[in-house]
């Protein structure tokens, strides 16, 4: 039986443990629907050309896992921003650990999906927000018809979440092989501000694929930092669907720190629904092996006088390949939209490969659009400075591909991920230099 | 439903007969609407073809016939009924118009503007005209110029009689008859075009043109050139008319394949102004070309061109640039204005090592028109020290208009640098204020701006049609100023 119908039949098994009659089973079914017509997207559609899921998809994952795994503190420790305050929303294998976590009902809502989908004091937001962003490919719908758990925050109106939020996905592998499907719904108020780190990791060298759906919403002068770390090891694959709703002057940002996985995939898509927003879309991809890092954004100015930045870097190295394909589409209405787009590559390795496709759709005349893109080498010249000057040439390498990345970690605004960031990149680089100098 | 009897089964051969055994009068000048084998193999007894050239076009059709029309691009139009079109008919050698005053005032417009000659109007505008003696001898001359330097230049009907070793050599060695759908459509039914061999070491002494090779003045639906540099050779060739020209086929399919052996340069310009259609986007050309080069050690190929007018553009100079150290360039302006839409581009193939490849591309989009640029830029994991430099600009004019680009970079080796650089914008307040400010009325001034804009395009093209280029862009931006 191969995974697509594994997955359709497990649905009547969902429907065994959840409420069918509630506003969120109707979605669900509607987007297994969905599902079953499109199937798992191959290399033939335009957006999937440069990235197959056949090897992650052979697989035989188990779709519910059977046990609760717990997990101590300790072990785990290292995954964390601890020197940090901040609340923490903790899986593993899909499942909340109370234990590991710190949520909070005081003011602001930061707990689960499954409390507020079942939950009637929560429907109304429910109703009103969720799978309102996501798009209806056959991922999303995928990862909606089975959506029971994940994060939800909630920020009311004219409220500063004074530390950010956690949200770590583990996965212990005592199961052959995992499929997990966190659904988060982030909605941010008026005037408030969050920030918010993301974390998926797996701890066992059996195969794990994350499907995961975050959908936020950014409600009118509202500020969401959203960071996201993929540092998994070479067994795990990560299908990474965000959605992003932005009203009027919002300020939303994202930052992708891709650095390990087997295969990653990040569909980011931004919606501006209002005038003077701003979104800010930035990554940096460290691969090696043959690791496979596809990012996929899509910024859609639908109103005038908005803004977009998109920065995202890359170094190949190894067998490792990297895709960008990024999207600006500027509607008719959208006059004086600005809108920036980046991409950076460097190839260490004579096997690497990099497919880039930046993409600008324009159908206002009153806007600035730019998109620049570049492959290339590091510096010999600049090689020679530092060798001459008693720098090894490891470390001179790693400078300078931390000098190439810098542009994206200097808008890290929380100092202490901005460290760990640092760190794991200088471990990714295989130097003990602090770059921070 | 009565039984099926000898009589029925004799009927039904006979109606078979009559639908698909049907017998072509070869000596007709237009063949039955409708493409099959026998039209396919009519059309080569036409041209009195040898047998490979005959199996060739078969073996283009039978993989047509297996192929799908392609809808990636970014256009949107009625599809053409591929069996409701002939395609055979002799050039029809009956002039339309007895003179001038018959021709259509805005045509003649047009001419005047673009600074076209009397004698070169009426051979446009398809009027009778009595043997121009200028241009018999200036064609001649030519002839005889090229003969001496060993230059071979003709039509690809002829060259296949004469030259069948060269054409058999090279014929869909770049181009192959499955490569897409339209260019397997042309090798099986392409009815001329021009056959251009340069012998080693020679340089063109002038810029070649279909244009002054007598009576192949006007350019067949389904087009083939070929066109082979021998090594260290040099050409300039160009293709096309700044002239609009009012070509009653809605279909153009045409194939160019260019060769340029160890050190060879061919340089190839282009202007296409068909008719674009009304400005309510009724009528007009649907223009879908295959153009590819191939480049062997330290050649050159570079494209040029200029394309304002086809309701639908579907075009992509590429270059494979095989040999170490060749060079590939594409520029081109892309102006649509009203309803017409352009998907173009150009695909640069890094093969050999040292390979450059520059690519400056201009769009003009007004009116409700779509203006797309399409390109890849490939790196193989052999072609060390490849490098390529892109840049896309696009100019709005009016809020109906859209610019797209989708670029394709893939780099397979560590050595590569590439950069691609895109921009969109519209034509200044202040530019056009700084015009008006001395004297210089707002459509001048968007003529004078646009030129700038496209200033590095047209600067490639040689100079009689640079100057002629330059008022075609006014002219196709004509009244698009709000």
């Amino acid at each position: 039986m191969d995974l697509k119908e594994k997955l359709v039949s497990s649905f009547l098994a969902l429907e065994n443990t959840v409420d069918v009659d509630s506003y969120v089973h109707d979605v669900r079914s509607e987007a297994i629907k969905t599902f079953e017509e499109k199937g798992f997207p191959s290399k033939k559609e335009e957006d999937w050309k440069y990235t197959s899921l056949n090897s992650i998809l052979k697989e035989d994952y188990s779709v519910f896992p059977k046990q609760e795994n717990a997990l101590e503190f300790k072990d785990v420790k290292k995954y964390f921003i601890h020197d940090i305050d901040s609340y923490k929303i903790i899986f593993i294998d899909g499942k909340y650990s109370s234990h590991l976590s710190q949520t909070t009902h005081d003011g602001i809502d930061v707990c689960l999906m499954s409390a507020a989908l079942n939950k009637p004091k929560y429907q109304l937001i429910i109703e009103n927000y969720f799978n309102k962003a996501a798009e209806k490919d056959s991922l999303s719908s995928l990862n909606t018809a089975f959506s029971s758990e994940g994060a939800y925050i909630h920020i009311p109106k004219n409220k500063v979440v004074e530390k950010p939020i956690q949200i770590l996905h583990f996965s212990t592998g005592n199961e052959a092989a995992t499929m997990l499907q966190p659904r988060n719904l982030i909605v941010v108020d008026e005037n408030s501000h969050v920030q918010i780190i993301e974390r998926h990791h797996s701890l066992t060298n059996n195969p794990v694929l994350t499907n995961s759906v975050t959908e936020i919403f950014c409600n009118k002068r509202a500020i969401v930092d959203y960071y996201k770390i993929q540092n998994d090891n070479k067994y795990a694959s990560l299908i990474d669907n965000t959605f992003i709703k932005q009203k009027r002057e919002s300020h939303a940002s994202v930052h992708t720190f891709a650095f390990g996985g087997k295969l990653t995939r990040n569909n980011l898509n931004f919606y501006q629904e209002g005038e003077r927003i701003d979104s800010t879309l930035k990554g940096v991809t460290i691969i090696g092996d043959k690791q496979h890092v596809d990012h996929n954004t899509l910024v859609h100015h639908i109103e005038p006088n908005c803004e977009s930045h998109q920065d995202y870097k890359g170094i190949f190295d190894d067998n490792s390949t990297g895709v960008f394909n990024g999207k600006v589409v500027v509607n008719k209405e959208a006059q004086k939209t600005n809108a920036f787009q980046a991409n950076n590559n460097i190839l260490i390795s004579d096997k690497a490969s990099i497919n880039t496709k930046p993409q600008l759709e324009i159908f206002a005349d009153d806007v600035k659009c730019s998109h620049g893109c570049t492959i290339g080498q590091l510096d010999e010249s600049a090689m020679f400075y530092m060798r001459s000057r008693g720098i090894p040439e490891k470390e001179a390498k790693a400078l300078l591909m931390f000098a190439f990345s810098n542009n994206v970690l200097s808008s890290v605004k929380i100092p202490e991920l901005k460290q760990r960031i640092t760190k794991i990149i200088a471990n990714k680089l295989g130097v003990n230099i602090g770059f921070d100098l | 439903m009565s039984k099926y009897t000898e009589d029925d089964l004799r009927e039904e051969l006979k109606t078979k007969e009559y639908e698909y055994g049907f017998y072509t009068d070869i000596e007709s000048d237009t063949f039955p609407n409708g493409l099959n084998e026998d039209i396919v193999r009519a059309i080569s007894k036409k041209k009195e073809e040898p047998e490979w050239m005959t199996q060739w076009r078969l073996e283009a059709f039978r993989v047509w016939e297996s192929m799908i029309e392609p809808e990636w691009a970014n256009v949107n139009y009625k599809k053409p009924d591929f069996q409701g079109i002939s395609y055979y008919s002799a050039p029809n050698s009956k002039p339309k118009y007895d003179s001038l005053d018959e021709v259509d005032p805005e045509l003649l417009a047009t001419f005047a503007k673009l600074g076209i000659s009397i004698d070169e109007q009426k051979k446009l505008a398809n009027v009778a005209m009595d043997v121009v003696v200028d241009s018999v001898s200036v064609a001649t001359t030519f002839k005889k110029t090229l003969g001496e330097k060993g230059i071979i230049f003709m039509s690809i009907s002829e060259a296949i009689k004469e030259h069948p070793e060269l054409v058999k050599k090279y014929l869909g060695t770049v181009v192959p008859q499955k490569d897409n759908f339209y260019a397997a459509l042309n090798s099986a039914v392409f009815s001329d075009g021009s056959f251009c061999y340069i012998p080693k070491g020679v340089r063109c002494p002038m810029e070649l043109s279909t244009y002054f090779r007598i009576n192949q003045a006007g350019t067949g639906q389904f087009e083939r050139t070929l066109v082979i540099a021998d090594e260290g050779s040099y050409v300039s060739y160009l293709e096309g008319c700044t002239a609009p020209s009012r070509d009653e086929n809605q279909l153009h399919a045409a194939v160019v394949e260019l060769i340029a052996l160890d050190d060879a340069e061919i340089k190839y310009s282009t202007v296409q102004n068909w008719y674009p259609g009304n400005a309510e986007g009724k009528g007009g050309v649907f223009n879908f070309v295959t153009k590819r080069g191939l480049c062997e050690k330290n050649a050159k190929i570079s494209w040029t061109q200029v394309e304002t007018g086809s309701a639908v553009t579907w075009k992509y100079p590429s270059c494979v640039l095989k040999g170490d150290n060749s060079v590939g360039e594409f520029y081109s302006i892309a102006v649509t204005n009203n309803y017409q839409q352009a998907d173009t581009g150009t695909k640069m193939i890094h093969l050999g090592k040292n390979t450059k490849s520059t690519i400056i591309s201009k769009g003009i989009s007004a009116g409700k028109s779509q203006n797309s640029y399409r390109g890849l830029v490939q790196i193989n994991s052999r072609a060390d020290n490849a490098r390529n430099f892109s840049q896309c600009d696009s100019l709005l004019m009016g809020n109906e208009c859209g610019a797209h680009t989708f670029p394709y970079i893939e780099a397979k080796n560590k050595t590569a640098k590439i950069e691609h650089e895109a921009t969109t914008s519209k034509i200044g307040e202040d530019q056009i204020f700084y015009c008006n400010q001395r004297g210089i009325d707002t459509e001048k001034a968007i003529a004078l701006i646009v030129n700038g804009f496209s200033k590095e395009v047209l600067n490639k093209l040689p100079m009689e049609f640079a100057v002629e280029a330059q008022k075609l862009l006014e002219i196709s931006l004509e009244g698009s100023v709000g």
